[in-house]
């Protein structure tokens, strides 16, 4: 198993290597099918979009990188989500109970859960997303200590309950609540321009996207297949970890981990991938 | 204004103080001073003729200019990865004049474009939140622009 990913890494990096000058430059117009399910990988966009179209990061990446989504076998991500489920049935905490002693058996109670994540949330009048919910719930009916930001199960079982909605379309209910509201900071926020680089999202993933930025293919920055598998750091990457290394490459300094900023970002980022299949775990280079 | 002004420069300058030669020049024109003409910046940042070959490792090196992310450029084809979110600069010199490579090095949004993504490499004219160690400095010191310029100005076809 290791090794094959070992080896597919090594022949994306050789692929690349011989891409000397702007090559790639468009997103490639395949089929992504996992364990023969197909995903919707392009999607007509929804009204007041910028794209007419939305597209996967599936479709920008190489053909080895591709090639290892397909196939829960040599998908390395799936070895986290195994870990996933082991916590799900994991009991901790002082009321003696796991995730599985409320809701059973996860391919049921969980699948699309997540495609319509994050949601309001009306106890803390403020959206949520899955790694916040897995914490509500250890805190309010397990009697656990909430995951730190990345730390503990929080990836693994995020990816987990996320996995159980694979291939199904990203939707959010922006009626529910304030989400409308958020959806506006988020938008603001995505085409704030930051740091001494001066670049907003919009920089990258929306004026420059299908273009090459040194050896990255710029896609539209989706989060439909979050967390994902990256191959360069041989673990899962969150979302909130990817937005703010986003950010922290204009050399701006980067908020906080589920501060508000990066749940409105959240918001309207997911918003911007509407239609997309859910993919988790995706892998990236 | 005065005194910020005073101190952006002074900080800058600290900090690029290990890698130019000589930054203590007394000619050297501060962020904010550098005049936009119709022509371009026509006058040297540093009141000093820039050096190509520095400039050419200025543009490569990804802790510097950083210019192969964005730029192709077949005068470097030996290094890797071009990018290509600006256009090629194969032959720029025989379409904009130094001045103007001046301008559009020192702040793209004022020799190019205001919207364009190319960062300004001599401007304080930033973004938001900058993070601490690149506060009041600019990507760039103006010994380094000119010697990019100059670089630039032998790309010809
Ligand atoms: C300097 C350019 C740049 C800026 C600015 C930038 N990104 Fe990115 N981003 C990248 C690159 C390069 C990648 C990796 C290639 C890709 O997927 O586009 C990436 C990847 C991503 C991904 C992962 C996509 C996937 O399919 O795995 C997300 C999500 C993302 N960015 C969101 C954002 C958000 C939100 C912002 C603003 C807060 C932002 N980015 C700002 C360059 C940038
Ligand atoms: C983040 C991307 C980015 C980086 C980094 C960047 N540029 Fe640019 N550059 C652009 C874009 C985009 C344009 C096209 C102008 C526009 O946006 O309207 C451009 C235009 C130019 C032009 C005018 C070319 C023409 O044919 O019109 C020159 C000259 C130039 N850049 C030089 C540089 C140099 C030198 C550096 C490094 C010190 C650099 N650029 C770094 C994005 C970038």
């Amino acid at each position: 198993m290791k090794k094959t990913v070992v080896i597919s890494a090594l022949a994306a990096a050789l692929t690349c290597a011989g891409a000397v000058g702007p090559a790639g430059a468009d997103p490639v117009d395949e089929q992504l099918t996992i364990d023969g399910e197909a995903m919707i990988t392009r999607a007509k966009a929804p009204e007041g979009h910028p794209f007419d179209e939305v597209l996967s990061g599936w479709l920008f990446r190489t053909v080895e990188t591709r090639a290892l989504e397909t196939d829960s076998f040599t998908n390395p991500g799936m070895l986290e989500v195994e870990t996933g489920e082991a916590l799900w049935n994991k009991v901790e905490g002082t009321a003696g109970k796991s995730c599985a002693s409320c809701h059973g058996d996860a391919a049921e109670s969980m699948k699309g859960v997540a495609a319509h994540y994050p949601k309001w949330d009306p106890e803390t009048k403020r959206p949520i997303n899955i790694e916040l919910q897995i914490n509500k719930c250890r805190e309010k009916n397990m009697g656990a200590e909430p995951y730190a930001f990345d730390k503990g199960g929080q990836k693994p079982l995020t990816a987990y309950i996320k996995h159980q909605s694979l291939g199904m379309p990203v939707s959010l209910d922006l009626s529910e609540g304030d989400m409308q509201s958020w959806w506006d900071k988020g938008k603001e926020r995505y085409y704030l321009r930051t740091g001494q680089l001066n670049l907003s999202c919009a920089s990258c993933h929306e004026v420059s996207m299908g273009k090459m930025i040194r050896a990255d293919h710029l896609s539209q920055g989706q989060i439909n297949g979050f967390p994902t598998y990256r191959l360069k750091q041989g673990h899962l990457i969150s979302v909130h970890n990817r937005f703010r290394g986003c950010i922290r490459d204009t050399r701006a300094s980067y908020p906080k981990a589920f501060s508000d900023e990066l749940m409105a970002l959240e918001v309207y980022v997911t918003w911007r991938g509407t239609g997309l299949s859910v993919e988790t775990p995706a892998v990236r280079q | 204004m005065k005194w910020a002004r005073l101190f952006a420069t002074m900080v800058a300058a600290a900090a690029f103080a290990g890698a130019a030669q000589d930054v203590s020049n007394a000619a050297e024109v501060a962020p904010v001073d550098v005049q936009f003409t119709d022509d371009g910046v026509t006058v040297s940042l540093t009141g000093m003729a820039g050096n190509p070959e520095e400039g050419a490792n200025v543009f490569k090196n990804r802790k510097l200019g950083n210019c192969l992310a964005c730029h192709a450029n077949k005068a470097m084809s030996k290094e890797l990865f071009h990018g290509n979110v600006g256009p090629e600069l194969d032959g720029v010199a025989d379409r904009y004049s130094v001045p103007e490579l001046r301008a559009i090095v020192t702040d793209s949004k004022k020799g190019l474009n205001p919207d364009t993504v190319m960062p300004g490499f001599y401007s304080l004219n930033v973004g938001v939140h900058v993070a601490e160690q690149f506060q009041g400095k600019t990507i760039l010191s103006a010994q380094q622009v000119e010697d990019v310029v100059a670089y630039l100005a032998t790309l010809k076809e």
